[in-house]
C-alpha cells in the first residue's frame, strides 16, 4: 500500500499548551481511518494542520512523499487534500447548485475567467448536478442554503468537498448535528465514496467509527495513545478507560 | 433523474441564464437619455449624478460582490480626477477619452499597489486602513501645492473637444451628458460581464465565506488584489470625467466627505445588486437637491431619518425592499 498523507513527529504549540505532540501518522491509499479522541484531545488542530491552516512548530507534512509542511492551503487543495468543517461552512447566501458549482469550477480551472457567463460554463453545471444527484441533493438543488435542514446542509458541505474531486479526504464530525432519522443519509454518502480516495474521519460517534473505519487512531493531550484495528481499539483496556469507558458513561 | 432531466433542472436552468439581459434592464438607460430632451436646463446636474452612479458602480464591484469593505474609495476617484487634471493643466495631455484611459491605470496601480498591502486585513481593520491611506493621498495632493494647486486645486483645464469634433459645453452641459453616458454603459457592460462570469461568482464566493473559498483552493488574496485594482481603475474613470466635464479639480475629489457619501448611496440604493448604484445615486441627489433648497440648513437631517429608517428596516436598501414586495406578492398569489 502506498502511503498518501504522512506527518513526521509534528508539534503544534498555542502559548503553553501544546495542542499536538510529536504526531508520526499515516494515511495510505483506499484507508479507512478514523481518528478517535475525547474533547481537547486536540484532534481539529490535527486536521488543521494536514491541511494548511496551521504551520506547525516543528515537524513534517509529506504528501505522496513530498514535502508541503510549508504549503498553503490552497496549494495543498489543487494537489488532491480536501476537507469539511465540524461546523458548516457553506455559501449562505446562494443555492445548493452554485455551492457546489463554486468547488467544481476552482477545480476545473473555471474560477478565474472573467469575460464568460458563469452560466456558460455548462460543464461545470452538469457535474454539479450530477454530484448532486449522486447525493440525493438533486431535488433541492435550487434551493438557497439558509432555510435548508441542518442535515441536508451537511450534505451540501460534503458534496463541496467531493466537487474538488479529492484523493485524501478529512472529515471533521460529518455527522455533528445531525438528527438520527437523517444521519443515515451521510452514512451512505461515506460508504459510497470511492475506494480508492484515503479517508480520515474524526468523530465522536462510536457507532458511525466502528461501522466506518478500518483503522483507528487514538488521540489523547495532543498525542497518539493507541492504533490499530477496530477490534484492537475495542479491547484495548487503557483505551477503553480514557476513552470509551467515558463514552459510554454519557451514552 | 436522467442526465438530460439533470441538464432540464430548474436550478441547472437558473443558473444557465442568470446572465440573460432583462427586459427592464432597458429602463434607466432610456430614461437618462429622456432627461437629456425633457431638461435640457438641468444637464450639469445630470451629469454630476451619471458620474456619481459609475463611482457607485465601482463600490459596488469591491464592497457589494466581494466584500471589501472600504471608507477610502475616493482615494481612486481622486488619483483619476488629478491624473486628468495634472496633464491638462501642464499641457502634456488634453485629448479626453485617452485622458480617461490614464486616469485608470493610474487609479488602478495606485488600488493594485495598496491592495496588496491592505488586502490582507478586513473588517474594521480594513476599513481603517482604507481611511487612513485616502487620507494620505488627500495631504500629498493638499502639501504638493506647485503639481496640484494644492487647497485651491487646478481649473479652467483645457480639455479637447471629444473625437475631435463635439466640445464640451460650459453654460449647459450637453456635450459632457451624452459623453458621460456612453462611458457609463461602457463600464457598466463591463462590471455587469464580470460579475456574472465565474470570477464574478467566486468573489461573491469570498464574500459569503472566505473560510470556505480558502478550502475549495480559491487563490483568495489574488482574487481580491485583482477585483480591488479593477474596482479602482473604473473609480479613477469616474473621477476623470468629473474633472473633464467640469474643467476642475480639487480636493473635494480625495476627501472623506466624497467617500462616505458613495457609501451611503449605495447602502441606500442597496449593494451587491449592481442596479442599486443608479437608485441609489438618483434618489440620494435629488433628495439632497431638493431638500437643500427647501431646508437650507437641516436638509441632512431628513436624508439623515432615510437612513436611518433603511439601515433599521431595509437592509437590502430600496431595491431590497423591490425584492421583498415582489417576493410577498409572489407568495400571497401563490397561496391556494
Amino acid at each position: 500500500m502506498t502511503v498518501l498523507l504522512e506527518t513526521q513527529s509534528v508539534s503544534k504549540n498555542f502559548g503553553a499548551l501544546r495542542a499536538t505532540r510529536e504526531v508520526s501518522f499515516k494515511l495510505e491509499e483506499g484507508a479507512r481511518h478514523a481518528l478517535i479522541g475525547p474533547n481537547g484531545a486536540g484532534k481539529t488542530t490535527f486536521i488543521n494542520l494536514l491541511t494548511g491552516v496551521l504551520p506547525p512548530n516543528s515537524g513534517k507534512v509529506l504528501l505522496k512523499d513530498r514535502d508541503i509542511t510549508q504549503m498553503a492551503q490552497a496549494e495543498r487543495v489543487k494537489l488532491g487534500i480536501a476537507r469539511t468543517f465540524q461546523i458548516n461552512r457553506l455559501f449562505r447566501g446562494l443555492s445548493v447548485l452554485e455551492n457546489v458549482y463554486m468547488a467544481v469550477a476552482e477545480r476545473v480551472g473555471a474560477a478565474p475567467k472573467m469575460l464568460t457567463p458563469a452560466g456558460a460554463q455548462r460543464d461545470v453545471i452538469d457535474e454539479s448536478m450530477q454530484l448532486l444527484e449522486s447525493l440525493k441533493l438533486a431535488d433541492i438543488a435550487h434551493h438557497t442554503i439558509v432555510g435548508l435542514p441542518y442535515g441536508r446542509q451537511r450534505l451540501v458541505e460534503l458534496a463541496i468537498t467531493l466537487g474538488l474531486k479529492p484523493e485524501v479526504l478529512l472529515l471533521d464530525e460529518p455527522a455533528a448535528g445531525v438528527p438520527s432519522a437523517e444521519s443515515h443519509i451521510i452514512l451512505d454518502a461515506i460508504d459510497a465514496l470511492p475506494k480508492t480516495i484515503g479517508v480520515l474521519i474524526i468523530d465522536h460517534d462510536m457507532d458511525l467509527v466502528f461501522r466506518f473505519a478500518k483503522r483507528i487512531t487514538v488521540l489523547v493531550r495532543g498525542a497518539i495513545f493507541a492504533e490499530g484495528t477496530p477490534k484492537e481499539i475495542g479491547a484495548n483496556p487503557d483505551v477503553r478507560a480514557v476513552y470509551l469507558g467515558q463514552a459510554t458513561q454519557h451514552g | 433523474m436522467s442526465a438530460t432531466d439533470l441538464q432540464n433542472h430548474p436550478a441547472a436552468r437558473a443558473l444557465a441564464q442568470r446572465h440573460r439581459l432583462r427586459v427592464w434592464e432597458g429602463l434607466p438607460w432610456l430614461l437618462a437619455l429622456a432627461c437629456y430632451f425633457a431638461f435640457p436646463r438641468y444637464l450639469g446636474f445630470g451629469t454630476e449624478i451619471l458620474i456619481t452612479v459609475l463611482f457607485a458602480i465601482s463600490l459596488d464591484l469591491a464592497l457589494g460582490y466581494a466584500g471589501i469593505v472600504t471608507l477610502g474609495h475616493a482615494a481612486f476617484f481622486g488619483a483619476g480626477a488629478y491624473t486628468v487634471g495634472m496633464l491638462a493643466k501642464n499641457g502634456i495631455w488634453t485629448e479626453p477619452i485617452t485622458g480617461l484611459l490614464l486616469g485608470a491605470a493610474v487609479a488602478g496601480l495606485i488600488g493594485f499597489l495598496s491592495g496588496l498591502v491592505l488586502l490582507r486585513t478586513a473588517g474594521l481593520t480594513l476599513l481603517m486602513l482604507t481611511l487612513c491611506f485616502m487620507g494620505l493621498l488627500e495631504e500629498s495632493a493638499n502639501m504638493g501645492a506647485d503639481f496640484t494647486g494644492g487647497f485651491d486645486g487646478l481649473d479652467s483645464l483645457p480639455i479637447k473637444p471629444i473625437v475631435g469634433m463635439f466640445e464640451f459645453d460650459v453654460l449647459y452641459s450637453k456635450t459632457q451628458y451624452l459623453y458621460v453616458l456612453a462611458v457609463l454603459f461602457v463600464c457598466f457592460v463591463f462590471t455587469r460581464t464580470l460579475v456574472y462570469s465565474p470570477f464574478g461568482h467566486s468573489l461573491t464566493g469570498i464574500r459569503e465565506n472566505t473560510l470556505r473559498m480558502h478550502a475549495v483552493g480559491a487563490p483568495v488574496e489574488r482574487r481580491l488584489v485583482i477585483c480591488y485594482t479593477i474596482s479602482a481603475a473604473i473609480a479613477g474613470i469616474a473621477g476623470a470625467l468629473w474633472a473633464q466635464a467640469n474643467a476642475y479639480v480639487n480636493l473635494s475629489t480625495l476627501g472623506l466627505d466624497r467617500a462616505a457619501t458613495v457609501l451611503i448611496i449605495l447602502v441606500l440604493g442597496g449593494y451587491g445588486r449592481l442596479y442599486g448604484a443608479f437608485v441609489g445615486a438618483f434618489v440620494y441627489m435629488m433628495l439632497e437637491h431638493f431638500l437643500s433648497k427647501l431646508y437650507p440648513e437641516a436638509w441632512q437631517l431628513g436624508l439623515g431619518l432615510l437612513l436611518v429608517v433603511i439601515a433599521l428596516f431595509a437592509r437590502g436598501g430600496i431595491l431590497g425592499i423591490g425584492e421583498e414586495l415582489r417576493r410577498r406578492f409572489r407568495g400571497w398569489r401563490n397561496k391556494p
